[in-house]
């Protein structure tokens, strides 16, 4: 029972960081499950870890402007993210380059541009802090950050729903029924945006995605709706949260890697066992029905 | 007879070479309306401008006595992602979508009206089967179903019986029977000449320019269609530019 105490409880009772630091894992987990979700679904994976990434430049500039202060780094990861998010969707709308290639352009500078201004003024420290993340320095303002993004992500989510699933699976019939996908389409976007910054102090921007992601990829394994979908990503997302704080208390390794490690345990469990599409279906798959 | 929807001197182009070119054509109110014609004839971007999905539209496309937003349109190649996890009743009740909107709750009566659009297509039963898992038959009568649950008065439907089987054709042509005895306007998009002949008292056939329109005896005899099948398919890059009251 001790023993118990000691690794689950104490870390909690004895240190306000990390209450702190748990608070603002569980309210990331609340709000990002579903963005995640569309992520996936909208084939934007790899393109919203891009778009995490742009965040650098952005932040980089509030750091020079205000220092490691994170309302400033905050907005300037927000305003940066956006604009990256709409500068990809002009480009590929404009010329013959492919989305994911005016993607993948975009963050490359914005990464290069990013470590450049950190590098003006910053020291290492300062550049591995907005790369990876501070957990364990998340303050009040920050919490407030942290609750009002998810506050704004389930809201704005469950306002878009309807128009964002049919812009995702039947584009076309939105546009026969004269509705303009493209509004909800970067209304989710802005939404994915803000998730990324509210993770970027836990999870620094090289991982920001990682709460986002890897706990939706792990839910498509278990669920084949994307409510549930998006429901199953709670618990994973939020014992990623709890499991990576205690691990990195307790053996002193950094809190973002561990955090987004467990949220991969629980991607590659489900990838072996879930009950979809799983490797375990694969290797014994269950005896066919007469009909 | 009067015009659900007239076309006057519609010219469609993509990358400034014309797709339709200069059709004057009207569709009868409340009648079953066959558009025939070869591959690449226009057809499908006539359909395509008659919804607004297309940019490059000259000419005008008049609505006289209809609602121009009561139309429902299904196109050749659909876009739905069928990997997608929705469920059959789910796709089924955005069928009510003029009625809920993007925000709007859905009512007791879009369910019943869903439920009874899926029976009436023969997929009792697969109300909560994910879309994945449908046929392409199913699949088509899904689509269907979301059409009846639209309540439209023009329905568009492009080559809606490709690759589909005779049993799922005839059940299907039954519902456009249907419309038919409505009083509702279709316009389909047909390559079985029998399949127009039998359900389709009007035809328009088409090869980039109107080669005829009006009953469909009249419309699709040996002649015109001879004509229509020696239309150049060409895309020709060194083409003039065509001036108005130039073209036949």
């Amino acid at each position: 029972m001790a023993f118990v105490y000691d690794w689950l409880f104490a870390p909690f009772i004895e240190h306000g960081f990390m209450r702190r630091a748990l608070v603002a894992c569980l309210a990331l987990s609340a709000g990002s499950g579903t963005v995640g979700v569309f992520l996936i679904l909208r084939r934007m994976s790899l393109m919203g870890d891009a778009l995490a990434h742009a965040l650098l430049p952005g932040a980089a500039i509030g750091f020079l402007l205000g220092g490691l202060s994170l309302p400033a780094m905050s907005a300037g990861g927000f305003v940066a993210g956006i604009a990256t998010a709409l500068l990809s969707g002009v480009v590929a709308r404009f010329t013959s380059l492919r989305e994911d290639a005016s993607f993948a352009a975009a963050y490359l500078t914005a990464l290069a541009a990013g470590v450049m201004i950190v590098s003006l003024r910053g020291s290492t420290v300062d550049l591995m802090h907005i790369l990876f993340g501070s957990i364990l320095a998340v303050d009040d303002m920050s919490l407030a950050l942290v609750a009002t993004t998810a506050s704004i992500t389930l809201l704005g989510m469950a306002a878009i729903y309807r128009p964002l699933v049919v812009e995702c699976f039947n584009p076309g019939f939105l546009a026969a029924v004269g509705v303009r996908g493209s509004l909800y389409h970067y209304a989710f976007l802005a939404l994915a945006v803000l998730n990324m910054v509210a993770a970027f102090q836990a999870l620094g921007t090289l991982m920001a995605l990682g709460l986002l992601l890897l706990p939706a990829v792990a839910a498509s394994f278990w669920a084949r709706q994307v409510v549930t979908m998006a429901l199953a990503t709670l618990p994973m997302a939020a014992a990623s949260g709890l499991v990576g704080l205690l691990i990195s208390y307790h053996s002193g390794l950094p809190s973002g890697p561990a955090i987004v490690l467990v949220a991969s345990f629980f991607y590659i469990v489900s990838l072996l066992f879930g009950t979809h599409d799983s490797v375990r279906l694969r290797f014994a798959p269950p005896a066919h029905l007469r009909a | 007879m009067s015009a659900a929807l007239r076309l006057v001197d519609v010219t469609v182009t993509y990358d400034r070479h014309p797709a339709v070119h200069h059709v004057s054509v009207e569709i009868p109110d409340g009648a079953c309306t066959a558009v025939v014609g070869p591959n690449g004839a226009g057809k499908s971007t006539l359909l395509k401008a008659m919804v607004g999905l297309v940019r490059e539209v000259r000419g005008r496309i008049e609505f006289p006595h209809r609602d121009r937003s009561k139309i429902a349109y299904l196109p050749q190649q659909s876009d739905v992602d069928r990997s997608f996890p929705i469920s059959v009743l789910d796709m089924v009740m955005l069928g009510g979508w003029h009625a809920m909107g993007a925000f709007g709750a859905a009512r007791a009566t879009d369910l019943d009206g869903a439920l009874h659009a899926i029976e009436a297509v023969g997929l009792r039963g697969f109300e909560r089967r994910p879309l994945s898992t449908l046929s392409s038959g199913q699949f088509q009568r899904a689509l269907f179903a979301r059409m009846l649950l639209q309540d439209a008065e023009i329905i568009l439907l492009d080559e809606p019986f490709n690759a589909i089987d005779a049993r799922t054709t005839a059940d299907l042509l039954a519902l456009v029977r249907r419309w038919r005895e409505d009083k509702r306007t279709v316009v389909c998009v047909l390559h079985d000449l029998e399949q127009v002949r039998a359900n389709f008292p009007h035809s328009v056939l088409l090869a980039r320019e109107l080669i005829a329109a009006g009953p469909t005896e009249q419309t699709l005899t040996a002649a015109n269609l001879l004509r229509a099948r020696a239309m150049a398919e060409s895309w020709d890059e060194t083409a003039d530019v065509c001036h108005p009251g130039e073209a036949a």
